[in-house]
């Protein structure tokens, strides 16, 4: 469950972390942030959420005059010239858990995000304070990057500061320097799937697997039990699974069907059928299957057609 | 659509079947001879049966197969103008009075299900969430949660949602639904109302207005978003002979208004595990199977409440047989278990007492069991948004595809 703004104040304060915060409307951008806190004597960071080819995700949070090349990155990371872009808006939601305009070193606090790799500029060493947001764009809260070390360390993060300015050739002979930084067990997530609609349809963004989805794709499962459903074997960054997944649903027939079959041939039948045992499973096999998928089959083309409903709702006729 | 609160007094001749109060002679079995004689429908005998079979080509449902629909108006009919290439629409309901449904509720949602599959053709299904609020004094929210949820276990029956509409009375009632109601409405005096439905003059008007919104979903001009030029299209409504009555009353106003009658096919009363002449009631749990029990709950009340025809002693019951008349087991394999041959062979075996009480209900536990979990697998996989999708008013392109 995604970190709220309230549970990391709470948690910095029972770390008895230094810090102090600032509320303010909501702001999008550094040059807005600053407008409110720009005067405290602190410095305003920069934080971007970024993407290899390899969908490994990486958070680079800088001080808002950090001169921030994603080339040479890219370069230094070990990923190549074009390595790195920004992330897209699905993945913050997805595995930050904040919205546009909120990317902050916090945000590694979530489950979902354990494999984002942290990049800091050790320019906030020298700085007395830095502002970053809490999870949240309505606050920004400043502290030391000592007491930012106090928070990471707390949460199992080991912290470390790079020059993000720095362009040290990287060659046959000069391996990449910020190499270590890639993670390294990212499980390999395929660009996030088409995600079911869910309750909470308020938001621009469609949450993650929310709870009905994921027991629709459960529910295809083959599970004699239905205490199973509420588990899910889901991968660390909780894409939310399709309802109407064409491979879980082929899955499911295919394991029915192979059930029967195996339950069809056995000595007796093979000698009670011999030659003609083929034919003889195979009918039986449609006898007693074709109600349950034709079932299967319209749980899953209403699951389609709901999926194609919610998204006709929120459908933007095309500009003239 | 489901029974409202006892209104009518009991009558001192035989039985009683209204909406609101099913009770048989003396505390017996319901003569469902009389009871079709008494309201004027008629028998679905087998020839309806192979007819259906040879029209749909597929086996004919089990229910038909077993005699649980057992008695029609005008099927015939629909069977006639179905064979001309002219379909009908299907029309069903529930009141929903409750969160926990049982199988008695189901069946005829399974029913409709099989039909709508057959033939190929439409179906609104109405929640009467104003019935409820009225009868059951909920409030309008409880009354409106209700009816979403009992979509939820509607909708795992099955049904197509490119060919069904699912609509409660609060969400619904007004245009073209409201006009047939006034017209109907127009064609029912008082003293017939309280003839047909027993109020009284304690009943408030809320009562009294009711009955038209459960009329007019017979009328094709009642949805216009989906048979907006099909004034001619005949329904067909699926339900239990206690709402007879009901749809007595609309096949009355029918023709004054210049629609078609709907045709009805009826079914026979679900029995309550301890016996036919036992009620089923949302407050004893022990009377029914619940789609939310789990198998553990099924074992436990077959084996504990099921009311058996077996003897009390197995010698008795080797020398005796089983009394199948009513033997709850045998009554509800009747209703689920789809293999005939199994079946006769277990009827047999059981009334001749070479097989045991045990071994019949053991058999049950397994085919319910069956059951419910298919029902809880496919509930699992309705969403809110489904349901949304279901109850959205929006055209049906391809409903009789």
């Amino acid at each position: 469950m995604a970190y709220s703004k309230d549970q990391l104040l709470a948690r910095l304060k029972e770390l008895q972390i230094e810090f102090s915060q600032y509320e303010h409307p909501v702001v999008l951008t550094v040059e807005a942030q600053a407008k409110y806190v720009g005067n405290l004597g602190g410095a305003l960071s920069k934080n971007l959420f970024l993407k290899d080819k390899k969908h490994r995700y990486y958070v680079v949070s800088a001080l808002a005059d950090t001169k921030v090349d994603l080339k040479v990155l890219s370069q230094r990371l070990g990923l190549g010239k074009g390595g790195l872009r920004m992330a897209a808006e699905e993945a913050l939601v997805e595995i930050l858990k904040v919205p546009l305009g909120c990317v902050t070193p916090f945000a590694v606090v979530n489950e979902s995000a354990r494999h984002v790799s942290l990049l800091l500029d050790q320019g906030f060493k020298a700085q007395e304070y830095c502002f970053f947001h809490p999870l949240s764009n309505d606050m920004s809260i400043s502290l030391n990057a000592h007491c930012l070390d106090k928070f990471l360390k707390s949460i199992g993060r080991d912290p470390s500061y790079v020059d993000l300015e720095a362009n040290p050739p990287v060659g046959k002979d000069q391996p990449p320097d910020l190499a270590a930084f890639v993670p390294s067990d990212a499980p390999i997530l395929s660009d996030l799937p088409v995600k079911a609609p869910t309750q909470d349809s308020t938001g621009k963004h469609v949450s993650a697997a929310s709870n009905s989805a994921a027991v629709a794709a459960k529910a295809i499962k083959p599970s004699g039990n239905a205490q199973n459903v509420k588990e899910k074997p889901v991968n660390t960054v909780q894409p939310s699974i399709p309802a109407a997944d064409a491979g879980n649903f082929v899955e499911e027939l295919l394991d029915r069907a192979s059930a029967l079959l195996l339950s069809e041939i056995s000595e007796d039948s093979i000698k009670q059928h011999s030659g003609q045992l083929g034919a003889e499973v195979a009918n039986n096999i449609k006898k007693c299957l074709r109600e349950d998928l034709k079932n299967l089959a319209t749980i899953f083309k209403n699951t389609a057609y709901t999926e194609g409903f919610y998204a006709g709702t929120r459908y933007q006729p095309k500009r003239l | 659509m489901e029974k409202v609160e006892d209104q009518n007094p009991q009558q001192e001749e035989d039985q009683v079947v209204n909406p609101w109060e099913v009770s048989a002679k003396d505390g017996g079995k319901i003569d469902y001879d009389k009871l079709i004689d008494k309201f004027g429908c008629q028998r679905l005998d087998q020839s309806f049966v192979d007819r259906v079979q040879r029209l749909t080509s597929r086996p004919p449902h089990v229910f038909l197969r077993r005699g649980v629909f057992f008695a029609h108006r005008d099927f015939n009919d629909i069977l006639d103008a179905y064979e001309r290439g002219q379909k009908f629409y299907l029309y069903t309901g529930r009141g929903p009075s409750s969160e926990a449904l049982h199988l008695g509720h189901l069946i005829p949602f399974m029913f409709t299900k099989y039909l709508q599959d057959a033939f190929k053709v439409p179906l609104v299904i109405q929640l009467t969430d104003d019935e409820k609020c009225m009868w059951k004094n909920l409030s309008v929210e409880e009354s409106q949660r209700l009816a979403r949820e009992n979509a939820k276990d509607i909708i795992a029956c099955g049904f197509d949602i490119s060919k069904t509409f699912i609509f409660s009375d609060f969400d619904y009632v007004g245009g073209a639904f409201y006009k047939n109601m006034v017209k109907v409405a127009k064609c029912v005096t008082y003293n017939k109302v309280v003839g047909i439905f027993g109020f009284t003059g304690e009943d408030h008007i809320g009562k009294l207005s009711f009955p038209p919104v459960q009329a007019v979903p017979s009328f094709p001009s009642s949805f216009p978003h989906l048979f907006s030029g099909k004034d001619d299209l005949r329904c067909l409504i699926p339900c239990a002979i206690d709402q007879d009555p009901y749809f007595r009353m609309t096949r009355d106003v029918a023709p004054r208004i210049g629609y078609h009658k709907p045709a009805l096919i009826e079914s026979l009363f679900f029995p309550a595990l301890q016996g036919e002449t036992g009620k089923m009631s949302a407050s004893d749990p022990n009377s029914a199977i619940y789609v939310t029990d789990s198998a553990k709950d099924i074992k436990y009340k077959v084996n504990k409440h099921a009311f058996t025809g077996g003897q009390e002693t197995i010698e008795k019951h080797r020398q005796y047989g089983a009394n199948l008349e009513v033997d709850i087991p045998i009554k509800y394999l009747n209703f689920f278990l789809e293999d005939d041959a199994e079946l006769e062979h277990i009827k047999k075996e059981y009334g001749a007492g070479r097989m045991l009480t045990g071994e019949v209900k053991k058999r049950l536990i397994e085919v319910l069991t069956e059951i419910v979990e298919r029902h809880r697998r496919a509930r699992a996989a309705v969403t809110d948004e489904m349901v949304d999708a279901f109850m959205a008013v929006r055209p049906l392109p391809n409903m009789f595809d």
